[in-house]
């Protein structure tokens, strides 16, 4: 495949960004797209120009490292993925593919398409947490749960933070993040003892991050790589309306 | 409980709650509006619009109705204009992801609902709160002559068109906002969004070809 990348460069948080584009030959369909930058920074390298920064790890799709905006989505063509798990078979050969960072300003760009999403860890830290010793696991049994809040808890669990719903809502409001961590300690009893104090205080330190406000587009529903459902918003209303009241 | 006026939950409270009171209050003024076409005599038309200004509750309604509206326009602001400052810089190529296309027009949609409802509201109920409106005499009572003035007015195509035109964006507002408010409020699972978005395009069809069908009918008349 030949294609063309439209690529934000940015050097550093305070020096104004812009795109580069870039022509990349002979790569294979069967590539991960993060391959393709891989090989494209390889070329950087080799001319001595700067490669392109971006966040990795896993690459198996479960440490949410990997965000980039790519054609006007977050983790590019594709649903319930994350970048490192998008290949270049969904582009046609002599595409045009424009990438660019998350962009919100509780996530300002480190550099390139690297940017920092501590603001996600500042949120845990204020109450995404259950404040107990939990010393060694008790015996399964002990507590009961229903199966119907065990499997609802698990799926809001099953984010991995890695901000594609803020990159797609068009107000970047990290309701969704939020909803889930709250759905998933809430809705068992160990979370349930906290669940007032938590929703009070995720959402102020929500507001003070500087996140928008969720307008129920569903944007982050739909590009949510572990498919974490608007519901979970609306639970987090619901939790803040009982805390508040 | 602060926090239910200012939080961004608290403020989308607000919004949502606003919002479905006007939701409710449009049916009431489509219900009134089709008595026009409904009833031959005009003044059946007069008769509810002067019991609607004169009665001492619907008074009240009135002053809670502008409250509404404004807590609705005020609010939206507000968060507009945090939502654009929680991004700064915007995406070069965005918006691609698959959601509700009327969300993402949300803010022009009601830009253009609110000079319609200015220029609605400059033609019918501040003309007659200055006493411009015409009057008609039945039995020793003065009415507004509403009917006779919308009969008119609805004669006028451009004026028409107009009417329409803001009827139809008003229905792509109303076709996210119906359902988005439930889903602030925390009403949203499995079993029941499905019924609350088939209620909500239901409700749109309603109001949009309700108010549509006035303007329409007296034209061709």
């Amino acid at each position: 495949m030949n294609l063309k990348l439209k690529i934000w460069r940015q050097r550093d948080p305070n020096t104004r960004g812009k795109f580069v584009n870039y022509k990349l030959n002979d790569i294979s369909p069967e590539s991960s797209f993060l391959e393709m930058i891989d090989v494209l920074n390889e070329e950087l390298i080799t001319k001595n120009e700067e490669p392109i920064v971006f966040d990795d790890d896993c690459r198996e799709g479960i440490c949410g490292a990997c965000g980039m905006y790519i054609n006007g989505r977050p983790h590019g063509p594709d649903s319930l993925i994350t970048v490192c798990q998008l290949h270049m078979r969904k582009f046609k050969d002599g595409d045009t593919i424009v990438i660019e960072p998350w962009r919100a300003r509780a996530f300002p760009v480190i550099r390139d398409l690297m940017v920092d999403r501590s603001a996600f860890d500042t949120l845990i830290q204020e109450a995404g947490f259950v404040s107990v010793n939990t010393g060694s696991a008790p015996d399964a049994n002990s507590i009961p749960v229903a199966k119907k809040y065990a499997d609802l808890s698990m799926d809001a669990a099953s984010c991995i933070g890695c901000g594609a719903c803020v990159a797609a809502c068009k107000n970047a409001s990290a309701m969704l993040f939020v909803g889930a961590k709250v759905s998933h300690l809430t809705l068992l009893p160990q979370g349930n003892v906290e669940a007032e104090d938590r929703v009070l205080k995720m959402v102020a330190k929500m507001d003070e991050l500087g996140f928008g406000n969720c307008t129920n587009t569903g944007a982050c529903e739909a590009e949510c790589p572990k498919g974490i459902t608007l519901t979970n918003i609306a639970r987090l209303n619901r939790e803040y309306y009982k805390a508040t009241v | 409980m602060s926090g239910i006026f200012t939080s961004s939950i608290g403020k989308k409270l607000m919004m949502s709650l606003a919002g479905i009171f006007l939701i409710t209050f449009l049916l009431v003024h489509l219900g009134i509006n089709l008595l026009i076409i409904i009833f031959d005599d005009p003044m059946v038309f007069n008769k509810v619009a002067h019991f609607m200004g004169k009665n001492i509750l619907i008074k009240i309604f009135e002053i809670v109705l502008f409250g509404g509206i404004l807590l609705h326009v005020i609010y939206a602001l507000i968060l507009q204009i945090q939502n654009w400052i929680a991004r700064p810089r915007r995406y070069s190529k965005s918006n691609y992801s698959n959601t509700s296309f009327f969300s993402k027009f949300m803010i022009h949609t009601a830009i253009i609902t609110l000079v319609f409802l200015g220029i609605h509201m400059a033609d019918f109920y501040i003309k007659a709160k200055l006493g411009h409106a015409l009057e008609i005499e039945v039995d020793g009572v003065f009415y507004h002559d509403f009917a006779t003035e919308m009969l008119d007015k609805f004669k006028i195509l451009p004026f028409v068109i107009f009417y329409i035109a803001a009827f139809i964006f008003l229905g792509f507002h109303l076709i996210h906002g119906f359902q988005s408010a439930f889903k602030t409020l925390g009403l949203d699972n499995k079993k029941y969004t499905p019924i609350i978005q088939a209620l909500a395009t239901l409700y749109t069809v309603v109001i949009v070809g309700g108010f549509t069908i006035i303007p329409l009918l007296i034209y061709f008349k």
